[in-house]
Order: C-alpha cells, then structure tokens, then sequence
C-alpha cells in the first residue's frame, strides 16, 4: 500500500494560537481514517488544510506525492462533505449533484450517467428532480456524499458526517458509510469527536489534542493499549488510578495504589521503580462477585492470592438493557468508586446485583493498561 | 324527554397576543389607516372630478386622465423620470451589492467607519443631501448643459445613484447574514472557481434581496423630488418636479390624475418587492 497523503510537520497558528501543532501523519490508499479529539483540538482545521481551505503556516502536505502548496480548493482531487451538508438550495438534488461536473466541462450525457450512478450509491434513486427543502436531514447528507463522489475523488473528507442525525439514524448511517467506502474503495477521511463514530468506522484513528497528535492507531490498539491518560480518558470510560511501581521484573510487576492496593501486572513495565504510574482499568474489565459476609476474596488464576481483588458496595446502578453500569464505592476507601460495566447475561441479573449490594470485583493481570503520562 | 339544554356559544377569551379582540386596540388601528390613507383617497378621488377646482365634486370624468396623458412636457418629465430611474438602480444595485459583499466578506482596516459613512446617506436629511449635490454639481463636477438626451439626465442620475445604492446595500447585507459559508466552499471544493462560486451560489441566495433593493432604489429614484429639484435644469424636468410646478399655477384635477398614476406604479412596485422579500425571511 502507497500513501495517498502525507503531512509532514505541519503547523498551523492563527495568531499567537496554535491551531495544529507540528503534526506528522501517512494515510494509506483505500484507507477509512479518522482525525478524532475534542472541540478545538484542531482536527477541523487539519482537515480544512487537506481540502485546500486553510493554508499550513509551516509544513507540507503531499497528495500522491504532489506537493499540495499553493494549490486552490477546485484544483485538488479531494471532495468534501461539509458539516453543515452546504447542498445548494436553489438546484435540484441532480444538479447539485452535477455541479462539480458541470465546472469541469463534462457532456450532459457523461453528467447525467454520473449523476444516476451516485443517486443509486446512496440510494436516492428517482429522488433527482426534488429539491433540497423536500429532503429530510438524512436525505440532505446523502446528496451531500453523492455530489462529492460524483466527482471521483481520490480522497473524500468528512467534516463531522454524523453529528447532525438523530441517533438511531446515526448508528445506520455508520454501517453505510463503512459499506459506502468498501464499495468504492476511495480513501475517506473523517472529522469526529464522537469516540464510537471513530471507533465502529475507522480502519485507523489519530487522536488529538490541542494540535498535537497524541496517538495514531487502530481502533481496538487505541482502546485496549493507549499510550497516555489523555487517549485513555477521551477513548470510552475508564477507572484511572495512580500508583507506584514497587516490582518491576521480566514477567510480573506490582504497583502499589492506595485505592485497588497493590497490582499485579503480568509484564515488564520497564520503567523506573518508584515512579508514579497510572493504571488504566476499563470497567469492563473488572467481574463482579456477590459478597457474602466472611467470604474470602476470590483468587484470580493468573495473580497470586491476595492480589487484584478488592471489596466494595454497589452504590448506583445504570441499567442499560443490554448492559449495567454500576458505581461501587471501595469498602476500605469509601469516597472512592469504581465503575463496573457488566453485561446482563440472564433475565435475572438486576436481582443478584441490586444497590447496596456488597461484591468483590476482581481483573485479570493483563487487564489493567499501565501508563507513564 | 328531556331537551338538550341550549348553551349560548361563547368566544373564548382573547389570548395574550389577540390584540386586535380588543376594542381600544381596534380604533386605534381604525385611526391608523385613516391617518395614512384618507389623504391619498381624496386625491384619487378628486382625480374623477368633472370640474377645474379641486373643491366641490360635479360629478365623474376620465377627462384628467386624457389630460395628464396628452400633455406632451408631463409626458416628458414622466420618461426622464423613467429613465433617470432605471438608469440609476442598475448602478445602485451593482454598487450596493458589491459593497454589501465586500464589507461581509473582507476584513481590512476602516472596515466600521466604511460601513457606517455607507449608510451615512440613509440619515442626512434629503436637503442636505441635494444642496450638497447643488454645490457638488456647480464646483467639482460641473455637468456639461445641452447634452443630447438622456447624458443630459448624467446629473440626477448620480445624485439618485448617490442616495439609493445605500438601501440597496443595507437589504443585501441583511440576506448575507443568513448564508451558509459552507456552501460557497462545497462550491469550490467541487471545482468552481472564486467568480463561478459567486456566480452559482452566492448570487442565486442574494436573487431576492437584489430584485428588493432594485425595486426599493427605483421606486426612491421615481418620486423623489428634493434632491432632484436641486440637480435638475430647464431640459431635465422630472415628473415629481413637473408636478410642483403645475401645482404651483393651480391645483387642477390633473396634478391629482398625474399624481394618482405614480402613485398606482409605486404600489405595485412596492408589492413586488415584498414579494420577493417574504419567502426569504420566511426561509430563515
């Protein structure tokens, strides 16, 4: 696989502000690749910069290794669709379709062949003679896509694609577009702050914050091994828990935390002992046992006895149908909680963990991510 | 057997913005539109008088209409008029568009005070405005006289230009606000160059504003009289001119019949332009 584009140490300031940081980044032909952050972390304008809208203050961008400086928006074989859709109020859904044909001096019939080949790609077919007005949301966002397509780009850019549909919507939409992208293989890049959009779409994510990319990986790569508080934290719910590496040998390790005691880890660490870690348990991750009063604390087959297992009072659930969310406040720390997500797996699971309910949450040694900064 | 009990059917109360259920607020609309239209009727009216004083009705006649539209100077003045209109609301609306765009889109020093000093002839009172055309006309752009029709209307056509292209520029900005930057970008994202971007897309959102504002700068050019009365000499008569003139020998009902016709044109102007100007808010 070649690169279809290249940012190679880009910067972008307004003012004494800057917008992008020193960003370096490669995008692979045929890729599904999402710029994910915060507000204002400058994805936006990242992507704004490949569309040929933002100028780089310092930096380069290639396009199939061209040089994209000093290259207008309409000379750059990349297509956008915008936030806001920006589908033309006073042309049909056909010529809206059709305009980026129109200026390039395509025949009527090439044009009218192209445009009913992009209506059935996202399927508003017959829909060509309506007017934007007579769109709902959703309608309105596949012109959107198809007049971008039309034009066969070799990149097409999202800017935050999902963000205006409801949420049933959304979800459909995300498996289309995914589909959409496999059926004509151009490379998509995508504009989300919505962590679940990145993550069920995106073949890779670069996660970033303020200007700064902080981590470019794969979906499951981002979530299972962030590599920073930060990745971890805007990345899906997570329990953070500072510590002290008190072991640190070839095969195991310890930390030491005031709240879940002291860790066991089945790896190296690596780092220097008595650093202050941080341990990054998702509440998935952690299972749950009723506590009967005297039981012992349940020994998990890959730590030694004694070790990642702690006591605690569930405190508030959040039923979610196919899953809980519980808040469990530790039994030897009690304004600490926990956050546990289990999934219902019985029709009588509520019943067994009821609030005020005392449990032992255990996890796995590999379960925790360990993290310096 | 029992009869239905008859309930006399009662309006429900006036809700809190049915002002006009009560009867205060009724008269005082009542006196509104008597205000604003009782004089303007009179004037119609005495246009159908079938006698020379505007005083006393005799009875009804056309007679004024054949009058007033066989008057060959009237009929001159009304084509100056005309013209001097048509002439000066395509520069205004060129003119004002133009200004409203670039003061929306650009940035650059002076940026406010251009505005306000664009808006400036929108205020200073119409006196002002033609004494200062007078002058201007007389010290720094002296119009050359005897020029063959229409270059000799050059003077009032400026001086229209000069108060009307304000308007213009104030509807124009008003429409920009509710555009969708987006949308000039998809169009250059898709291909179109800066001038085909403005073409396509900016122009086709401002088309209601631009056909408000020409309407609202021809209407102005039409019937203003001040600043025309300043700039216009002995071969450059317009009809509001014309019309003081006549009523300065005598009121005769042919001044009401000339009167009665501009006003009946600047209606349906007027209604055009509302027309044109409604779907746009409502859209927004």
């Amino acid at each position: 696989m070649s690169h279809i584009i290249t940012v190679e140490n880009v910067s972008k300031r307004f003012g004494q502000v800057a917008a992008v940081d020193d960003v370096s980044l490669a995008i692979e032909e045929g890729e599904f690749f999402a710029l994910l952050g915060p507000s204002g972390c400058g994805k936006t304008t990242l992507l704004r910069m490949l569309a040929g809208f933002e100028t780089p203050t310092e930096g380069r961008i290639t396009l199939d290794g061209k040089d994209m400086a000093g290259v207008p928006p309409n000379r750059r074989p990349v297509n956008m669709v915008f936030q806001s859709y920006a589908v033309f109020p006073h042309m049909t859904v056909a010529d809206n379709i059709g305009y980026g044909l129109k200026v390039d001096g395509l025949g009527r019939a090439e044009r009218d062949a192209r445009i009913s080949e992009a209506l059935d790609l996202v399927r508003l077919t017959g829909l060509g003679e309506r007017k934007p007005d007579q769109l709902s949301g959703g309608q309105r966002q596949r012109v959107a896509l198809a007049r971008a397509l039309a034009k066969r780009p070799r990149v097409l850019l999202l800017d935050e694609p999902l963000s205006a549909l409801d949420a049933k919507l959304r979800e459909q939409m995300r498996f289309e577009l995914a589909s959409l992208q496999h059926q004509v293989g151009i490379t998509f890049v995508m504009v989300t702050h919505d962590q679940d959009e990145a993550l069920a779409m995106a073949t890779r994510c670069a996660v970033m914050e303020r200007g700064r990319l902080v981590q470019l990986a794969t979906p499951s790569d981002l979530y299972e091994f962030p590599n920073s508080r930060f990745v971890a934290d805007f990345i899906g719910s997570v329990n953070m828990i500072e510590g002290r590496l008190t072991t640190d040998k070839p095969d195991e390790a310890i930390i030491t935390t005031s709240e879940l005691g002291d860790v066991f880890i089945d790896h190296a660490v690596l780092g220097h002992t008595g650093g202050t870690l941080w341990l990054a348990l998702r509440p998935e991750k952690i299972e749950l046992r009723v506590r009967d009063a005297g039981s012992p604390a349940p020994k998990m087959e890959d730590s030694p006895q004694g070790y990642n297992s702690i006591a605690g009072t569930i405190d508030h659930i959040a039923y979610l149908g196919s899953e809980s969310v519980f808040e469990i406040v530790l039994e030897h720390l009690p304004d600490k909680k926990l956050r546990v997500i289990r999934p219902n797996l019985t029709r009588w699971d509520q019943e067994d963990f009821a609030e005020g309910q005392p449990v032992w949450m255990s996890w796995h040694a590999c379960a925790p991510a360990v993290l310096a900064g | 057997m029992k009869r239905p009990v008859k309930r006399p059917v009662k309006r429900p109360p006036a809700g809190p913005l049915e002002y006009l259920r009560r009867w205060p607020l009724r008269l005082w609309l009542l006196a509104v539109f008597a205000f604003l239209y009782i004089p303007l009727f009179t004037l119609v009216a005495f246009s159908f008088n079938d006698s020379k004083r505007n005083i006393v009705w005799r009875g009804f006649t056309l007679d004024w209409y054949g009058k007033a539209l066989t008057d060959e100077s009237l009929l001159t003045a009304f084509g100056n008029s005309l013209t001097i209109a048509l002439l000066s609301t395509i520069v205004s609306v060129v003119l004002g568009a133009l200004a409203a765009i670039a003061l929306w889109r650009f940035r650059f020093p002076g940026r406010t005070l251009f505005e306000g000093a664009m808006a400036l002839p929108i205020v200073v009172p119409e006196i002002c405005m033609g004494v200062a055309m007078l002058v201007f006309f007389a010290r720094v752009l002296p119009w050359p006289q005897n020029l063959v029709w229409p270059f000799n209307l050059g003077a009032i056509v400026i001086s229209h230009i000069s108060f009307s292209f304000p308007f213009v520029a104030v509807v124009v900005r008003a429409r920009l606000a509710s555009f969708n930057r987006e949308e000039e970008e998809a169009a250059r994202d898709l291909g179109a160059s800066d001038w085909q971007a403005l073409r396509d897309v900016l122009i086709p959102h401002l088309k209601p504003s631009l056909i408000a504002g020409a309407l609202l700068a021809f209407t102005l050019s039409l019937d203003d009289f001040v600043i025309t009365f300043f700039t216009s000499g002995p071969d450059t008569i317009t009809f509001p001119v014309k019309v003081y003139s006549m009523v300065r020998f005598s009121v005769t009902p042919e001044v009401n019949a000339a009167s009665t016709l501009l006003l009946l044109l600047t209606v349906v102007l007027t209604v055009v332009a509302l027309r044109f100007q409604k779907p746009a808010e409502i859209a927004h």
